[in-house]
């Protein structure tokens, strides 16, 4: 695989970033929450900081905004060095995970709250809060208290505050993750539109990949302090950088073999043809997503196919899940996503017989055992 | 293993290296200037104070140092030391007596289906609203000289460990009563449906579930009422006789003999238990919270005819008792002679009439209440807040936090000598406090710091953390958040932390007494005087004007909240 152009620089070469991040570090105590972070974020960039929890994104976040300002490191913002300021001081809009509406004002003051002090005319800011109402789509609750209303249209009272004096740059902390399955997935396109339509830079701290992957321009992967991968989307997914995002993000299969003399690799009885560059002799791990793994219209002698007997099959709703498990000496385990029409027209069953393939395109090969 | 190319380190200025020194921020240097003001009060309402203490137990009486000379003296008086030996004693049954009691009051208040639940309770609160000389002036009417059951002592004095001990138990039964409550309300229902699930027996799932559930409540309990036993003056002042404790040794060192010095020697030895108890109570609380979870469902009791039944009369009898002993105590004060004349007079109310402060005392005490209730509330609000929120100095912070602790571990008489020893010495410039009312309601506030800091505090902890974040980003100045989102959404525990200094400031008796100048006496001192003289039903009367107020306040209380409520009601309705 390549990871070419994969590097914390953003977008377009030549532009300065409207962000820029330079060897952030930050300890608590002997603790290292962020070691060493560098990044860069263009204007207008809907940008994600994914990881697990505790690897530091939402560390990250708090230093861009000044609330826990980093032990070292550089912050440039907008072409000024914001790196020891106070939050009042930097340009941002911010929304927690808690929404941290003010509980005993109307969801018009809320929204009016960041204006009131601004000492615009007071014509001005009333126009100003029912712009943002209407944006968000809350004008017929405008006079309801934060208490009165769902925690969907909560969470956007408060996206609504943090746009209303204009930043230039939007925090969004883990802002989905107190609501229902559904209302999350309808608010995700909802502030990605939003998003766009403003194009306010914006940075996202999920630790939910699904959420990443629909919402992000450029999502950066972080484990133990550190950036693991700075990519689109489809990088992220396609041609995660390390095992740990392998992993980390969408489900994948590792499978543990050796490169032979040959350029490919052997797992059990199988040999995979994959990518160059990899030494003979070498152990390698082949990493194959279920949903990569083709059965129709598969021949002995295409490549990478290979016998395999069904172990076990789970119905997820939209599709299965089956447990394949490889023919032969060595055999390995494999999981397989199926669509449910491929299942019914080949009668995919637990015990059944039949050959898939896995496309070398398909195929992500990492030097050494994972 | 190897990984493919990714670089994390973006071409141009290399990244500087130096630690970063944030920069301050204008909401940053308004609380800390804040925090500043409010750690310096402090170091002079309660550090400095005690220190004069401390230093004054190791001079004599010119003021040259003498080393451990007046301990010497103190161990080696029997008359002196005896007392130690009697405030144990006396504390240990009382607290042995009370913490079952209160605890299985709080029982049936809270797991069982006894009928007038809401009754029992506002009864037993009712000790609260007197001061401790109260109760022990009841108890003389029933069981002193001429006292109605006097029989039920066969033959053994009032006055002495018997009368302190049933005095002490009223004074300490509600303190107890609401820490338990606490307790045992907040158990969680899935443990005893687990249990019950499970086959366990009654008797195993209270021992099994209901007690761990509340053994830090029980411990802090235990050593609550410990503290309060051992440093109450009111009760042993007037129901001790020639029983000796180490509180009323303080009185008498300092007001009967002016031995200032062996005062602050006493007042020493009578902090060390309080402390003991004050870090003991704190390591258990600490636990308590530690071992809630926020998911608990409440335990919800169901009707059983035998237990119900069994509690109810438990509870009746305490709430008999209550009542008896305020009843005596109004009785007396509205009647010509207990018990010869039963006439009904209010003679006994014309306090300008007898010696201890009249009227006067009365109105003194509303205006000391007032102001204490007024400036403690804004001070110990504001302090709690900068406890949670000023973070740019974390070393005044901490200073602050231990500073709002001392006050509880610090016993009333202590504190009010403290201040006699600080504020009365010719060196120092704030000694025109001495004798004001200003200096009342400083050692008042004072006195009551910790338990309505820790209210403001529990309060405050209960709004979400990133308000102060939201507004510096919005660019709106951290005073004015606290204005308009802090104290309004605060208002209900602001209301109660003022009632509680209010009834406290009304009732309180061993921190002033030493600190009132004739033109600023204080009810409460009245009754202690009043008592002194032998004027026993003025009083109970002027106890029962306290009472009365107090009450009133409480009642003010209730419906200000009430009416608070309805008019937030809006948003804070879930």
């Amino acid at each position: 695989m390549t990871a070419a152009g994969n590097r914390a620089t953003v977008t377009e070469e030549g532009h300065a970033p409207y962000l820029s991040i330079r060897g952030l570090s930050k300890m608590f105590g002997e603790f290292a929450a962020l070691s060493d972070v560098s990044l860069d974020v263009h204007e207008g960039d809907f940008v994600c900081f994914l990881g697990p929890s505790g690897c530091g994104k939402t560390t990250l976040l708090r230093a861009i905004a000044g609330l826990d300002i980093q032990t070292r490191g550089q912050i440039i913002q907008a072409g000024r060095d914001i790196s020891a300021l106070p939050p009042a001081e930097r340009d941002f809009g911010i929304v927690f995970q808690s929404y941290a509406l003010f509980p005993n004002l109307t969801v018009r003051n809320n929204v009016a709250y960041g204006l009131e002090s601004r000492r615009a005319a007071r014509a001005e800011t009333a126009r100003r809060v029912n712009e943002l109402l209407d944006l968000v789509g809350l004008t017929e609750h405008a006079d309801k208290y934060p208490s009165q209303i769902s925690g969907g249209q909560q969470q956007r009272v408060a996206l609504a505050r943090a746009l209303a004096t204009s930043p230039g740059l939007l925090l969004l902390d883990e802002p989905l993750s107190a609501l229902d399955a559904k209302v999350r997935v309808h608010l995700r396109r909802e502030i990605k539109e939003l998003q766009e339509n403003l194009g306010v830079t914006t940075i996202m701290v999920t630790h939910d990949q699904e959420e990443a992957l629909t919402m992000a321009d450029r999502i950066v992967v972080m484990k133990q302090g550190r950036i693991e991968q700075v990519g689109t989307p489809e990088d992220i997914y396609g041609r995660p950088a390390t095992p740990f995002i392998a992993d980390f993000v969408g489900s994948m299969n590792f499978l543990k073999g050796t490169v032979t003399p040959g350029g490919r690799v052997r797992v059990g009885a199988v040999e995979f043809a994959a990518g160059e560059g990899l030494r003979a002799g070498q152990p390698a791990t082949v990493c194959v997503r279920p949903e990569d793994v083709t059965v129709r219209g598969i021949a002995a002698a295409d490549a990478n196919a290979f016998p395999v007997s069904v172990a076990t099959i789970e119905f997820l709703g939209s599709f299965w899940r089956a447990t394949l498990r490889s023919e032969g000496d060595g055999g390995f385990e494999l999981l397989a996503d199926f669509s449910t029409n491929l299942v019914r027209d080949l009668g995919v069953r637990e015990g059944a017989q039949f050959l898939v393939a896995v496309p070398p395109e398909r195929i992500l090969v990492f030097n050494g055992k994972s | 293993m190897s990984r493919p190319v990714i670089a994390v380190s973006p071409e141009g200025l290399a990244p500087v290296r130096e630690p970063i020194r944030a920069r301050m921020s204008a909401d940053d240097k308004i609380l800390l200037a804040a925090t500043a003001l409010i750690v310096g009060a402090l170091l002079i309402g309660i550090a400095a104070p005690l220190y004069a203490l401390l230093a004054k137990g190791f001079q004599n009486a010119d003021g040259q140092f003498v080393g451990l000379a007046n301990y010497r003296t103190y161990f080696s008086t029997p008359a002196l030391f005896y007392s130690i030996g009697n405030s144990l004693v006396v504390t240990f049954i009382t607290t042995l007596i009370a913490v079952p009691l209160a605890f299985l009051f709080a029982y049936g208040l809270t797991h069982t289906c006894m009928p007038f639940k809401s009754v029992f309770k506002g009864i037993a609160l009712i000790p609260i609203l007197m001061p401790s000389l109260l109760p022990a002036i009841s108890l003389v009417y029933l069981f002193g000289n001429q006292g109605l059951a006097k029989g039920l002592l066969m033959g053994e004095p009032i006055y002495g460990p018997i009368g302190i001990v049933l005095g002490e138990l009223f004074y300490v039964f509600p303190h107890a009563l609401t820490i338990l409550l606490i307790a045992l309300s907040t158990s969680d229902a899935r443990l005893y449906e687990a249990a019950e699930s499970l086959g366990a027996s009654k008797t195993r799932i209270f021992f099994t579930v209901t007690i761990p559930g509340v053994r830090y409540g029980l411990i802090s309990a235990f050593f609550v009422v410990f503290t309060l036993v051992i440093t109450d003056f009111g009760v042993p002042k007037v129901i001790g006789g020639k029983y000796n404790v180490l509180a009323t040794d303080v009185y008498k060192q300092v007001v009967g003999r002016h031995d200032f010095e062996m005062g602050a020697v006493v007042s020493m030895i009578l902090l060390g238990p309080a402390v003991l108890a004050f870090f003991a109570d704190r390591l258990a609380e600490r636990r308590q919270s530690a071992a809630l979870t926020a998911r608990a469902v409440p335990y919800e009791p169901k009707p059983k005819r035998g237990r119900d039944a069994l509690f109810f009369a438990f509870s009746a009898l305490i709430g008999a008792a209550i009542l008896t002993v305020l009843a005596v105590a109004a009785y007396a004060s509205w009647i010509k002679l207990w018990p010869y004349n039963l006439t009904l007079t209010n003679y006994h109310y014309q306090f300008d009439l007898r010696d201890g402060g009249g009227w006067a005392s009365y109105r003194n005490s509303l205006v000391m209440a007032a102001w204490t209730a007024a400036i403690g509330t804004a001070v110990i609000f504001v302090g709690a807040y900068l406890v949670e929120k000023c973070r740019a100095l974390p070393s005044a912070r901490l200073a602050l936090q231990f500073l709002a602790m001392v006050p509880m571990a610090v016993p009333g008489l202590v504190l009010g000598l403290a201040y006699v020893f600080f504020f009365n010495a010719p060196s120092n410039p704030l000694g025109g406090l001495y004798h004001t009312m200003a200096i009342l309601v400083i050692n008042t506030v004072v006195h009551f710091y910790t338990v309505a800091h820790l209210t403001a505090v529990t309060a405050l902890k209960q709004l979400d953390a990133e308000f102060e974040a939201v507004s510096a980003s919005l660019k709106v100045p951290v005073y004015k958040t606290f204005a308009r989102v802090t104290v309004p959404v605060c208002a209900p525990a602001a209301l109660d932390i003022s009632m509680y200094l209010f009834v406290n400031a009304m009732t309180t008796v061993s921190a002033v007494v030493f600190l009132y100048a004739p033109h600023t006496a204080l009810s409460s001192v009245a009754v202690l005087n009043m008592d002194d003289a032998g004027e026993l039903a003025s009083a109970a009367a002027m106890g029962m004007m306290i009472v009365y107020t107090s009450a009133a306040v409480r009642i003010l209380h209730f419906a200000l909240t009430q009416g608070l409520l309805a008019r937030t009601q809006a948003w804070r309705k879930r």
